[in-house]
């Protein structure tokens, strides 16, 4: 890694104009990953002095900031609260806790990574990213970008509802990457995510649209299941599993995710 | 540049490159105690307080740690004799290269939880790995050094 220049600017508006200086300057987060994303850089410009490290509960949703560690996430009582403490209990399987003292929220998300186990409970929770110059964009339009903005990200809301959610990870140590991951989340509808795929997390949007036309886990045409999730998420091979492997994975999980929530 | 960071209680003045990680300036600067494992924050052999809680020196930037606090295990000396003790009883300890980093992070669970079950602590230890002992007699130790109130 190569950094002519660390600076910590202390308001955001001096951060946002140090990244626009040149294609060159770069903002780094928690830096866990550092030595895999940043190579060369002019101004490598830290963000831990802009006050975005907190948790905020409001009345309709929680609030928290881009650069709240995962280790602080994880034990954050409110955050437990939601969706059966999905949020909580993904970032609690994140590598150890000196690696969750340090990496954050923000710099999980803008770094879209595809092992993320981080993405896909954000796309089942329908959580909004606050930045300084875009403003809201919804997490699914955000993935969906071809390109990730050169913009601050400042937060991340996640509504407050009643939801009942489910996350598992494959891996094979605590230490690994997940092989898959699959995130579940229920309230008047159905929401289906899987990541490491070994792509990025994705909604299965037509396995949703058919899981909302059901009633209970008993209704369920798991073969009608099995076609659309197998249709709408493209699974892949590599070190950690192949093709088929993942597949019976999701089916396999899937079914459990729904009988847990459904 | 020229960077200040408060060392085990003591102010100390380091020269470092921006893209130095803490790891290796330690280390440049005779804080031996700190090891170089996996160098990609999977071993936890490099592990340091910040500010009292336990992260990966292999991976924070030196320049980063102005105005905070590290803690190495020769910051806990006499906290890493008691582990050392019990490490020592129950024949927890081979190698020794993983004890530090072990030392350190046991210390810091005793100050967030010091009555954390069976569970808590694999939970809280899973980022360090030992590649000599198997793990049960170092639970066992720290379950011992958790209880102790000396």
């Amino acid at each position: 890694m190569d950094i002519k220049e660390y600076i910590a600017p202390e308001k955001k508006e001096e951060a946002v104009a140090l990244m626009k200086e040149s294609l060159n300057n770069k903002f780094i987060a928690g830096g866990a990953w550092s030595k895999i994303s940043i190579k060369k850089v002019d101004k490598l410009i830290g963000l831990e002095n802009l006050g975005l490290c907190y948790i905020n509960s409001h009345k309709n949703n929680l609030e928290i900031g881009a650069m709240t560690t995962l280790r602080e996430i994880e034990i954050n009582e409110d955050i437990k609260k939601i969706a059966s403490g999905i949020l909580s209990e993904a970032c609690s399987q994140i590598m150890g806790i000196s690696v969750r003292n340090i990496a954050t929220i923000g710099g999980s998300i803008m770094g879209r990574y595809a092992f993320s186990d981080l993405l896909g409970c954000l796309l089942v929770l329908e959580a909004k990213l606050n930045f300084y110059s875009l403003g809201e964009i919804d997490i699914n339009d955000f993935m969906a970008m071809k390109k990730v903005p050169d913009d601050l990200l400042i937060s991340v809301v996640i509504p407050k509802k009643e939801k009942k959610g489910y996350f598992h990870k494959v891996s094979k140590t605590h230490l690994d990457f997940a092989t898959l991951n699959i995130t579940v989340a229920k309230d008047s509808k159905v929401m289906v995510a899987i990541g490491s795929r070994p792509g990025i997390a994705k909604l299965a949007l037509n396995t949703c649209e058919y899981l909302n036309t059901v009633n209970s886990f008993n209704e369920i045409d798991f073969g009608n299941v099995e076609k659309l999730i197998e249709d709408e998420i493209t699974l892949g091979s590599n070190m950690r599993g192949s093709k088929e492997y993942r597949s019976l994975l999701m089916i396999t999980y899937l079914k459990r995710a729904l009988r847990e929530v459904m | 540049m020229k960077i200040d960071v408060v060392v085990n209680g003591k102010k100390r003045e380091f020269l470092i490159e921006p893209s130095e990680y803490l790891l290796d300036v330690l280390r440049r600067y005779d804080y031996s105690s700190v090891r170089r494992g996996c160098d990609n924050i999977s071993c936890g052999v490099c592990t340091v307080l910040l500010d009292g809680k336990p992260i990966p020196s292999c991976s924070m930037l030196a320049v980063r740690c102005v105005g905070h606090e590290v803690t190495t295990v020769e910051g806990i000396e006499k906290e890493a004799e008691k582990i050392a003790h019990y490490f020592g009883e129950l024949g927890a300890d081979q190698c020794g290269y993983c004890n530090p980093s072990m030392a350190l992070t046991v210390y810091a669970l005793k100050k967030e939880n010091r009555e954390a079950n069976d569970e808590e602590i694999k939970k809280y230890l899973v980022g360090n790995l030992c590649r000599c002992t198997g793990y049960v007699a170092q639970h066992e130790a720290i379950k011992k050094y958790l209880g102790d109130e000396s």
